[in-house]
């Protein structure tokens, strides 16, 4: 287990956490979500040993690790932007980790040679070895780096913006093929990422990340249905701010013909299943989005509808929406 | 017509890809003519006296055996020179680009004083350093070692001539390799050592080779630094470049011609090659 | 809680490794430069005005100015015209041509020299013809020129043509197209962008045409107080044993290079021109 209590970092004047505490049970997949400087990237950074948090503890297993050096903690941590060693093969980066390990703890040649093949059939590049990394598509690049993090038998496994340098359709190919990864191993793992999608679809917990601090940590689920902030309401899926301070998604706004408020239809187009219907409250420059079943016949440009919320939720005042 | 008041006039010219910008005719024009005069034409005299010289004349006065200790001597000094340089150059470069420390701003500029004071100054700086009553000269002497009028003393000027070859081939290499590599080497288990040895210097080798490469081809054809330290004995401190002066100022255009012409051919041999060794990485590692 | 981050040295490591790299650099660079300035004013401010202000020295002087004001503007006309030609357009031998333009670097400067007197010495090529139409080129102010353009030849074009590459050509390309004239868009729109560039290498150009040595010796027949440039003239004090003043005027040159550090850097620094590549 991974257990993370009341870190604190500052980069100079800038606070970049304030007291974050996490726990991460084993065999868990965890997201971090938040916008850029949130401080996700820097907990995650933390964690392995990769920065030095000011004030708190890190704990793999009880033990705390605080004085580790990322050598020792035996972390597997995959680089945003793959950080493969340009000049070695494939092979010779997927075997890095094992072939740096000093005395007996060093594994043969043949055994070294044998893991890294085992590896790389398991990332799907069998037979590439023999490449350099320059000779490879993106994603291929990033299942090298997941294969070398993999070569250590880590303990935990970190990755920072894991597909946030691939194109759309290698990035949902790659997301699903690592949900599928991680079921067959099992490997307790982080990830950051500032996709709420990339979350809500891969992560058995999400934690929203924002100023510093863990504003939620729950299930997809949860984090979308429950919203604990109005920060995690507007990052974590779409939401519209109706008079009265109600947080709606725009699937759970009807129109309706006696009550409701009145909204102005200035844009409408399909998405997906979806009439997406864009649009003002009347009097006021507050922007509506609805989206409507696609089956029904949408509302024309410029006339005005009723909506009424489905189901909605409301903060304590002091969290003032962003 | 000039080509500069016809900019749509790329019709005429399909040997190389249209443009809407003018001046091509004339910008290229005068760049191929002075280029020509100036460096072509000249360079190729010396090929075409060394041809009217016949193998035979060209062998007897070209590797004599002066001018063979004269290379062995240019050679050898250049690249015992190039190696130091290599090393304190990497050395400098590192330090420049990883480290803060006061001053750093005034080093850096420092290190480019070789290319900006002109070469005789270097020299007799050197020598009234390096001379046996010089300022370090006078400390040397006594533990029996002898720098001015030396192989020594050449290498020390070729030294400080070849350094920021180095140091400014490296620098950019160093300066844009990720962070995020070294991270990922110690992610692994790599200690520093181990992150430097195979991590680091294997992305900044071709770097290193470079400016050695450089350092070294400078040092063969140096000669104002070199002159004032070297003693100038025939066979013994006589580098290539001041046989060519000591052959010229006998009138001796035959020899002077030969020699340059060796040296040339050499120095075009390493640059081609290096061009060509960097082409072959290049290549190799898909980037 | 202070430690050290997994990609850099402990403390110690780097202060020795710092250490090490100033006492190389104080050694081979600091200290020669110091020696030229102690060694200047061994005697006194008075025995160096005295070797500064001799005839000789003047005439050295304003011949060392007048190469360079021939020869950089020369280097400046033909870098501008080449960057132009090889960065604005497309077309085949374009590397060739940069490759060229490179050759007087890999060229011994004695060789560079030896070239035109193989020319136009009075034994050369074209000697006969010269010595016929009374023209002198070697051992004379001509043969000095020619010997500083050839080595002085790639340093604007080699700052200009990547600077050039970067900045691409859109700017010119929408100049024209608003109406601009060749020249308009040359003068108001990529003139101003590279003029920094431009400037630090007239800087490198400068210094290297005042503080040639071993190309010009080869081609000015050392004739005191008409073809000795300065460089030229501190060999010949030194050789005479005239220490003072061989240091004397070569403490004007090392101030010369110092001028054109302090100017480099500033250039540098205020202009972010990169400048690890540059190497000549």
């Amino acid at each position: 287990m991974i257990k993370v209590q009341n870190i604190t970092k500052h980069f100079g004047a800038f606070a970049a956490l304030y007291g974050v505490d996490l726990e991460v049970q084993p065999g868990e997949f965890i997201a971090l979500l938040g916008p850029s400087g949130s401080g996700k990237t820097t907990l995650l950074r933390i964690i392995a040993g990769l920065e030095f948090q000011d004030g708190g503890q890190v704990l793999f297993n009880d033990e705390d690790v605080s004085s580790r050096s990322v050598g020792e903690r035996q972390v597997g941590f995959v680089f945003q932007h793959y950080a493969l060693f340009r000049h070695m093969t494939v092979a010779e980066n997927v075997a890095f980790g094992l072939s740096v390990r000093k005395g007996k703890n060093r594994p043969t040649k043949a055994a070294i040679r044998a893991r890294a093949e085992e590896l790389l059939r398991l990332v799907q590049l069998e037979g590439l070895g023999h490449r350099y990394p320059g000779q490879l598509s993106g994603g291929q690049r990033q299942r090298v780096a997941l294969a070398r993090a993999l070569a250590i038998e880590p303990k935990l496994l970190l990755l920072d913006e894991p597909f946030g340098a691939l194109d759309a359709k290698v990035r949902k190919d790659l997301r699903r093929w690592l949900k599928d990864l991680h079921t067959q191993m099992g490997l307790t793992s982080i990830f950051v990422t500032h996709d709420q999608e990339e979350a809500l679809e891969l992560a058995d917990r999400v934690v929203v990340m924002d100023h510093g601090r863990i504003d939620q940590a729950g299930t997809p689920e949860q984090v979308y249905m429950e919203p604990a902030t109005p920060f995690v309401s507007h990052f974590v899926g779409e939401t519209n701010l109706l008079p009265g301070g109600l947080h709606v998604r725009p699937h759970d706004l009807e129109i309706v013909t006696d009550g409701g408020d009145p909204v102005v239809v200035d844009n409408l187009f399909r998405k997906g299943g979806f009439w997406r219907v864009e649009g003002k409250l009347a009097g006021s420059d507050t922007v509506i989005e609805l989206d409507l079943d696609a089956s029904l016949p949408p509302p024309a440009l410029g006339t005005t509808i009723f909506i009424r919320p489905r189901r909605s939720k409301t903060f304590p005042q002091t969290g003032v929406s962003p | 017509m000039s080509s500069l008041a016809t900019p749509f006039s790329v019709r005429k010219t399909s040997w190389r890809q249209p443009s809407v910008l003018p001046g091509f005719g004339l910008t290229f024009g005068f760049s191929l003519v002075w280029l020509t005069l100036i460096v072509l034409i000249p360079l190729a005299t010396i090929f075409l006296k060394s041809a009217g010289m016949g193998w035979h004349g060209f062998v007897e006065v070209g590797f004599s055996h002066r001018a063979i200790a004269a290379y062995r001597l240019s050679f050898g000094t250049a690249a015992a020179a190039a190696l130091i340089n290599a090393v304190f150059g990497l050395l400098v470069a590192w330090v420049l680009v990883r480290y803060r420390f006061p001053g750093k701003r005034f080093v850096s500029a420092l290190v480019d004083l070789p290319f900006a004071l002109p070469t005789a100054v270097a020299g007799i700086a050197l020598t009234a350093l390096y001379a046996p009553r010089g300022w370090i000269g006078q400390y040397l002497e006594p533990l029996g070692v002898t720098v001015a009028f030396t192989p020594l003393g050449i290498i020390i000027a070729l030294v400080f001539i070849g350094l920021p070859f180095v140091v400014r081939s490296v620098e950019p290499v160093l300066a844009d390799l990720g962070r995020d590599v070294e991270e990922a080497a110690a992610t692994l288990g790599a200690n520093r050592i181990q992150t430097f040895s195979q991590v680091i210097f294997p992305a900044i080798a071709p770097a290193l080779v470079t400016g050695f490469a450089l350092a070294f081809a400078r040092g063969v054809g140096e000669y104002g630094s070199v002159i004032f330290i070297s003693g100038n004995m025939p066979g013994k401190t006589e580098i290539a470049p001041l046989l060519i002066v000591t052959q010229l100022e006998q009138y001796a255009y035959d020899g002077a011609t030969a020699i340059a012409t060796v040296m040339m051919v050499f120095s075009f041999v390493i640059l081609f090659g290096l061009n060509a060794w960097q082409a072959a990485q290049r290549r190799r590692l898909g980037a | 809680m202070s430690r050290t981050a997994s990609t850099t040295e402990g403390r110690t490591s780097q202060a020795l490794l710092i250490a090490a790299a100033m006492i190389f650099l104080a050694f081979f660079l600091l200290l020669p430069l110091v020696a030229v300035f102690t060694e200047a004013f061994k005697q006194g401010i008075g025995a160096f005005g005295q070797a500064v202000m001799h005839p000789d020295a003047w005439a050295a002087i304003r011949l060392t100015l007048l190469i360079a004001a021939i020869s950089v503007p020369l280097n400046v006309v033909f870098g501008v015209a080449a960057s132009w030609a090889i960065t604005k357009f497309h077309f085949p031998g374009r590397h060739l041509l940069i490759t060229f333009i490179d050759l007087p670097f890999s060229v011994s400067p004695v060789v560079s020299g030896l070239i035109f007197v193989l020319l136009f010495g009075a034994h050369g090529l074209l000697g006969p013809w010269l010595a016929e139409h009374d023209i002198k080129i070697i051992f004379a102010v001509p043969g000095i020129v020619l010997a500083t353009v050839f080595i002085t030849f790639p340093f604007v074009a080699r700052e200009l043509i990547p600077l050039m590459q970067e900045q691409g050509k859109d700017d010119e390309e929408a100049a024209i197209s608003l109406g601009a004239n060749g020249w308009q868009t040359f003068w108001h729109v990529t003139l101003p962008n590279i003029r920094w560039g431009l400037l630090y290498g007239v800087l490198l150009c400068n210094a290297r045409a005042m503080g040639e040595f071993g190309a010009v010796s080869v081609v000015s027949g050392h004739i005191r107080g008409e073809t000795n440039t300065m460089p030229l003239h501190v060999e010949i004090l030194y050789n005479e044993y005239d220490f003072v003043g061989a240091f004397a005027v070569a403490s004007l040159l090392a101030a010369l290079a110092l001028v054109t550090l302090i100017a480099k850097s500033i250039l540098e620094w205020r202009f972010d021109l990169h400048h690890g590549g540059a190497v000549h």
